[in-house]
């Protein structure tokens, strides 16, 4: 019998060791193909109807273009349009279009599908961001490579907005299943997904750009964060898209078979204060918070001292950017005398907050600091987002939350007195009306005094701007180093 | 014999839908909202109301619930409101997963559990048997995902000779789908190998204290061959009843496991579903999950009954 049991244990061995005999465990065994790891998994390919980052993460630039696009210093540039003017009164804008662009279903690209795509959002799109595309008012097809935009009133947010998911251009043809089978004039197109796994993005033949150095990209998707590091350090795939956990960067900086691209995002990690309600309806009070919450130390304390500290709602790659960070130097003693002036001593606050690794980390720095000047603090933490969103954000039950906030210029928020911050000031709304309809230098100006005066009324505080950490192995190249648009653009990867 | 079945099939009918009314009704007091979710955070409130409508979800608990089970009785699961594709695929493509899973962990637990209980119960005097009950006394402590991680690290993050995680079809490359089922069904079956030891030692230790056993030996067997000729039969019975109820422990090992090794199955699925108030998808997954549980214990009562003929009388 001793024999028996010696070949069980053989089997025993073989399962666990025999298959792993002489291979390197790499997805990129084709140095055509590149396998790229993310968090957030699109839900599925239809960006019109299902909101999230995720998709236009993985399609816009990649799969679908716009007439224009954000460049890495997040300036509009050129895309589909190869230029176009904007008329004196800012109403009409004449789109010039490249005449060799098609879509992956062989369709040429013309002045008639950008008709179709901008008006279609007014009337498909079910997102709740094509709001912006309601100023359009109709599209004129002047040729087929030229295409007019009447605006019904000035708008410079209209034209950014191309630059996101809106602008993406579709075809009449090729809109019957967006869900699920996306058809754009990009460098690639779907070829298949797992879902709970991966998506496969293959070089579209018949693209009318430069054609991208990797012909077979690799969407993996891994929900934690860990597993996310152990794929990158076990070769299984070649880049990670965004770091979510910062103790975990030293490994890879110390390790020189990986990079570490570090930028900036859209990403602000907010405390928000609801204006609406005693007592943080006194700015004394909100004033008084912000002075007592050391925001450098908070920062290091909970998320490893990357990021970057701001003092509004405008991170540094947009063009009205002021270091307003010293707005509420650390004071606590400012923060008790502002207490006590506005009647409000020992305050007892809700901070009801997403359950996310950066909201509870940064919850328990708040938390005591804010103990330090004789505030109360309760933590809740509510399931993200589900809970949240309707607790917070819709019913609006809530003193503080912290909560990043990560659409490009979404400090208009703040001209929207039904948002959940509480907040209505017509100086605000009319300067964001102003910076919406002036020229450039005049939108610069307006927006300044927005972001100025939201930080005078300490509308929120903000914490700090999210960091964008891409690690990848050391011979990949060419990584948008702030992330300013909602792609994650492959378009620019190269092997070193 | 017949008529046990019978019984037992209408009882496990009875099962299933009474537990697709706790989950329906589960699902329906769960906080949030899955249009507000599926839609995002600057949703008008116009928009949330008709996602509602196109959803179903304004309609009566009634009506909702009698819909959806109705579908399901004719194979329709009906369709996610976040991926809006098909749930019935999509559950099958994930359960094919999770049974791979599942059941490569059960072949490694067997593959310990069977030798490693039988050694120790033939040797339970010696130093041999000793070693190994300890053994299977620390497996049992050491839970499937900590067993994942360790294994992580060690294999694919140091040694780098298996993959981390992730999931290759069987018929898109068998190579690349054994290497990646390795770690997963090591973390799941050395956990099960252990606790299956002790279960088979102590079956074993009974049969071999019998009296035909006794006999066996006085016959001039030694105790191996006396336990293989006569034994395993009878110590079989009580493992089996034990391997039913592990396959459901096995099932919910699977979920953690699944999301240590980034694997497409039912229980990262669940997840998922559940964080996105997916509520059709997780109705249809835990109902899927409850009728696999509730067919084991089905087939173990059968197995229980072909196995020991003293049983079938009654």
């Amino acid at each position: 019998m001793k024999v028996r049991i010696h070949a069980a244990a053989l089997v025993l061995l073989l399962v666990t060791s025999g298959c792993s005999a002489g291979s390197s465990a790499t997805v990129a065994k084709d140095p055509g193909t590149l396998a790229v790891g993310y968090t957030a998994e699109p839900a599925n390919f239809d960006f019109t109807r299902t909101d999230g980052a995720a998709i236009p993460q993985a399609l816009l630039y990649n799969v679908y273009e716009g007439l224009v696009k954000l460049d890495a210093d997040g300036k509009i540039v050129p895309l589909l349009a190869e230029s176009w003017t904007v008329s004196a009164d800012r109403k009409t804008y004449d789109f010039k279009l490249r005449k060799d662009a098609k879509f992956s279903n062989g369709e040429p690209f013309t002045a008639e599908d950008v008709k179709f795509s901008l008006m279609r959002v007014k009337t498909e799109w079910t997102v709740s961001i094509k709001s912006t595309m309601d100023v359009v008012d109709r599209v004129d097809v002047v040729a087929p490579d030229h295409a007019r935009v009447v605006l019904t009133k000035p708008s410079n947010g209209w034209l950014f907005s191309l630059t996101s998911r809106l602008g993406a251009m579709f075809s009449p043809t090729g809109v019957a299943d967006l869900a699920n089978e996306p058809i754009g004039t990009g460098p690639f197109t779907v070829s298949s997904r797992r879902r709970g796994d991966s998506i496969v993005l293959k070089e579209n033949p018949a693209y009318w750009g430069r054609k991208p150095a990797y012909s077979t990209v690799v969407l993996k998707y891994i929900k934690d964060p860990t597993a996310l590091n152990n794929a990158l350090l076990s070769n299984g795939i070649d880049v990670i898209s965004a770091i979510t956990v910062p103790d975990s960067i030293p490994q890879f900086q110390g390790d020189d078979r990986f990079t570490v691209v570090e930028g900036t995002t859209n990403s602000e990690v907010t405390l928000a204060f609801n204006n609406a309600r005693p007592p943080l309806n006194d700015v004394r009070v909100r004033r008084a918070l912000s002075y007592a919450i050391d925001r450098k130390a908070l920062l290091d304390t909970a998320w490893a001292g990357r990021g970057t500290l701001i003092g509004s709602m405008v991170p540094p790659t947009d063009p009205w950017y002021e270091d307003l960070s010293n707005a509420y130097p650390f004071d606590p003693a400012k923060a008790k005398a502002l207490l006590a002036e506005a009647g409000q001593p020992n305050p007892s606050l809700r901070l009801r907050i997403p359950n996310l690794p950066y909201a509870v980390s940064a919850a328990q720095v708040v938390t005591s600091q804010l103990a330090d000047v004789g505030v109360t603090v309760t933590i809740e933490p509510l399931d993200f987002p589900a809970v949240w969103l309707k607790q917070v954000f819709t019913d609006r039950d809530y003193d503080l939350s912290i909560i990043q906030h990560v659409e490009a210029r979404d400090i208009v928020t703040f001209g929207r007195p039904k948002y959940y911050w509480g907040y209505d000031g017509k100086p605000v709304q009319q300067d964001l009306a102003k910076a919406d309809a002036g020229t450039p230098q005049e939108q610069v100006d307006a927006m300044r005094r927005v972001a100025r005066q939201l930080s005078e009324d300490a509308a929120a505080d903000w914490l700090f701007l999210f960091p964008n950490v891409i690690v990848a192995k050391e011979k990949v190249t060419g990584f948008v180093r702030n992330q300013v648009s909602e792609s994650f653009d492959l378009t620019g990867l190269a092997p070193r | 014999m017949t008529v046990k079945i019978v019984r037992r099939l209408a009882i496990l009918v009875a099962s299933v839908l009474v537990a697709s009314l706790v989950v329906f009704l589960f699902m329906a007091v769960l906080p949030g909202d899955p249009a507000q979710v599926a839609l995002g955070v600057n949703a008008t409130p116009e928009l949330i109301a008709k996602t509602r409508a196109e959803f179903g979800i304004d309609r009566p608990l009634v009506t909702q619930y009698f819909d959806w089970i109705g579908g399901v009785l004719h194979g329709d699961f009906g369709r996610s409101y976040v991926t809006r594709e098909e749930i019935g695929p999509a559950l099958t493509d994930r359960l094919g997963v999770t049974l791979w899973l599942v059941g490569a962990g059960m072949l490694v637990a067997l593959l310990i559990a069977v030798p490693a209980g039988t050694f120790a119960a033939v040797r339970h005097r010696k130093a041999g048997g000793a070693a190994v009950s300890g053994l299977s006394q620390i497996g049992v402590a050491i839970p499937a995902f900590l067993a994942g991680i360790i294994l992580v690290q060690v294999f694919a993050v140091q040694l780098r000779w298996l993959p981390s995680g992730g999931w290759t079809p069987p018929v898109q490359d068998p190579g690349e789908f054994l290497r990646g089922l390795v770690l997963p069904a090591l973390s799941l079956g050395l956990v099960q190998g252990a606790v299956l030891t002790r279960y088979v030692r102590s079956a074993v230790l009974d049969t071999l204290g019998q009296d035909y056993l006794r006999t066996a030996r006085s016959k001039g067997l030694r105790p191996f061959q006396a336990l293989f000729r006569h034994g395993l039969r009878n110590a079989a019975v009580p493992v089996v009843t034990v391997l039913g109820l592990q396959l459901a422990t096995l099932l919910i090992g699977a979920v953690v496991v699944e999301r240590v090794f980034v694997l497409p199955g039912l229980g990262s699925m669940l997840l998922d579903s559940v964080a996105s108030r997916d509520l059709l998808s997780v109705q249809g997954i835990v109902l899927v999950l409850v009728v696999g549980v509730l067919l084991v214990n089905f087939v173990v009562d059968v197995l229980y009954t072909v196995l020991d003929p003293r049983l079938r009388g009654s």
